[in-house]
């Protein structure tokens, strides 16, 4: 990430550099804001990663209504009780939507084309949104006619783990 | 609902990328725009509200701040009120609470965006947090999942659907043409829209909205202000807004509770019970020509599932049972900010006459819509001509 700004050390900023603005009629002033973030993660959230970096995947149920969320949650959005019950969920699940994306936009964490899709691992009460992968993404129509038989998908692990989300490189058709 | 609201003058800018000036200058432009259709001046206003997409589309945290002399705001309370895409509503509705509970009498709405100021796709992505959601960010992204979600669950076949979407486009294009501020104005063929490049499959070029800079100003009055000050005043029928869970994949998008709850308590309000039959024209927020195809339905307009034969039909189209989006929509316009707003700015042209060369014939009863966030919030503002 870092190599992706330069300071300028003339008037202490960082700007970004592999990113310019088309000219403009007038002048233009360009000032880039760079700003870094810390964000709490809290014990439910750390537990979930951590799992991941085990090759787990986990929810956690509401004692109310009974469901398990995945990403693990601390409280139940509908019932707002806590939810400490963790369960570890299969790594199989049905594909509730996806969508094939082929256009580059900034913060972009994957070269597309890739595929996002929403998951419903087997036992949990939502869906889970990650990559599809696993095959050839390069025709759009190819995709398409393969992801008309594509309903159940599985967890494929990446190589390097470093507990979060992406520790899960991709679900790929079973 | 409290007092009687009416809108009593409106003002856009010319939308589109508005290099020519910066920001304070373009929300000028709006704003002077509306105080000449009402033909009051700013002494007369109690209050200012504004919104906008995350400060982070233009950079200035507090873009209200800076904007404090072109909303003449100085020497009046000001609100700010932000619900990303559907932002444009939530203004109209703090507007329209704050004068329905007695505590001001006229109140000016202003929203804008200048997104050739910055990246407008870089600050989508920091709508949602990064470590949970996936780059989802994209709006595209978010949209294309969502409209593939309400083909599955009605299994709506494939081709059906592409062709219901390049009518929406087609149509939506034409009356880009017939609007002298939208900001795309382009005649388009369906296969034109069927053969764009693809974004995000099964969205294409011109199934997506455009980039735009732009602001919308509505100044909205209480019964007897608005009686006093203005010759044809559009009154606000019913209003609803909703909203749902952060994460997007806790319940169904297809099905999409927000904008049915949001509509059926403004459709309550107004005392409409056949929305379809009773509304003359609707401005449906649409920056997906696929997700149009959705709202029709969850709006109540025409039965779940069945949205592409009504619009195959016609019954959406110029000179159909309910024309949706003459002034373009946000397919051909889209200041995130204002593009809600402007939907209401819409909504009370036609029911006044004052649309011009989009004017639906005798509109007398028009809905305004928009959606916002990660698909988690629905606005709904109806206008009549009649209080
Ligand atoms: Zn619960």
């Amino acid at each position: 990430m870092a190599e992706r700004y330069k300071v300028d050390k003339d008037l202490v900023r960082m700007e970004i550099v592999d990113f310019t603005f088309p000219q403009k009629e007038y002048k233009t002033s360009r000032h880039d804001t760079v700003l870094p973030y810390n964000w709490a993660l809290g014990p439910t959230w750390t537990k979930f990663f951590d799992g991941l970096k085990e090759g787990k995947i986990f929810g956690t149920r509401c004692k109310k209504c009974n469901k398990i969320l995945v990403p693990a949650r601390t409280f139940c959005p509908s019932c707002y009780e806590d939810m400490e019950e963790w369960v570890e969920l299969p790594q199989e699940g049905s594909i509730e939507t996806w969508c094939l994306v082929n256009y580059k936009y900034y913060g972009q964490v994957k070269e597309p084309p890739y595929i996002i899709g929403q998951i419903r691992l087997d036992k949990a009460d939502c869906s889970l949104t990650h990559f599809i992968g696993g095959f050839d993404l390069s025709d759009p129509d190819k995709v398409r006619k393969k992801m008309k038989t594509v309903s159940r998908v599985k967890a494929v692990w990446s190589k390097e783990k470093h507990a979060d989300i992406y520790d899960i490189a991709y679900f790929k058709p079973v | 609902m409290g007092r009687a609201v009416a809108v009593i003058g409106t003002g856009q800018t010319k939308h589109g990328r508005r290099d020519d000036l910066s920001y304070p200058d373009l929300v000028r432009e709006a704003v002077k725009k509306a105080f000449e259709d009402a033909g009051i001046t700013p002494k007369d206003v109690d209050g200012v509200v504004y919104g906008s997409m995350p400060s982070m589309m233009e950079g200035v945290a507090y873009n209200h701040f800076y904007f404090a002399d072109a909303l003449r705001t100085v020497g009046k309370p000001l609100f700010r009120t932000e619900t990303c895409g559907s932002t444009g509503q939530s203004v109209a509705h703090t507007a329209i609470h704050w004068v329905a509970s007695g505590m001001a009498d006229i109140v000016l709405v202003v929203a804008s965006e200048k997104e050739h100021e910055g990246d407008a796709q870089a600050t989508m992505m920091t709508i949602l947090e990064p470590f949970l959601m996936v780059t989802i960010g994209g709006a595209p992204v978010a949209f294309s999942l969502q409209s593939r979600e309400w083909m599955g669950y009605y299994h709506i076949d494939e081709d059906k659907a592409r062709e219901a979407a390049s009518i929406v486009s087609v149509d939506s294009h034409d009356g880009g043409l017939n609007n002298p501020l939208a900001h795309i104005r382009v005649k388009l063929t369906k296969e034109d829209v069927s053969k764009a490049p693809i974004i995000t499959y099964p969205v294409r070029l011109y199934d997506v909205c455009p980039v735009s800079d732009g602001a919308c100003a509505v100044i909205f009055a209480s019964e007897e202000k608005a009686k006093k000050i203005c010759k044809k005043p559009a009154w606000v029928k019913g209003i609803g807004f909703r909203g749902e869970e952060y994460f997007i994949g806790d319940s169904s998008k297809a099905v999409w509770q927000s904008t049915i709850e949001a509509s059926k308590e403004a459709y309550k309000e107004a005392g409409i019970t056949n929305p379809l039959k009773e509304l003359d024209v609707a401005e449906v927020y649409n920056p997906f020509s696929y997700q149009e195809l959705m709202f029709l339905e969850c709006l109540g307009l025409c039965p779940p599932g069945e949205a592409p034969d009504y619009v195959i039909k016609g019954t959406f189209s110029p000179g159909g049972e309910l024309p949706c989006d003459p002034s373009g929509g946000v397919l051909c316009c889209n200041p995130i900010g204002a593009a809600g707003l402007i939907r209401v700015a819409e909504a009370a042209l036609q029911v006044t006459g004052k649309a011009g060369e989009h004017q639906v014939e005798g509109a007398k009863l028009a809905l305004s819509h928009a959606m916002g966030g990660a698909m988690q919030f629905n606005g709904i503002t109806i206008l009549g001509s009649e209080l």
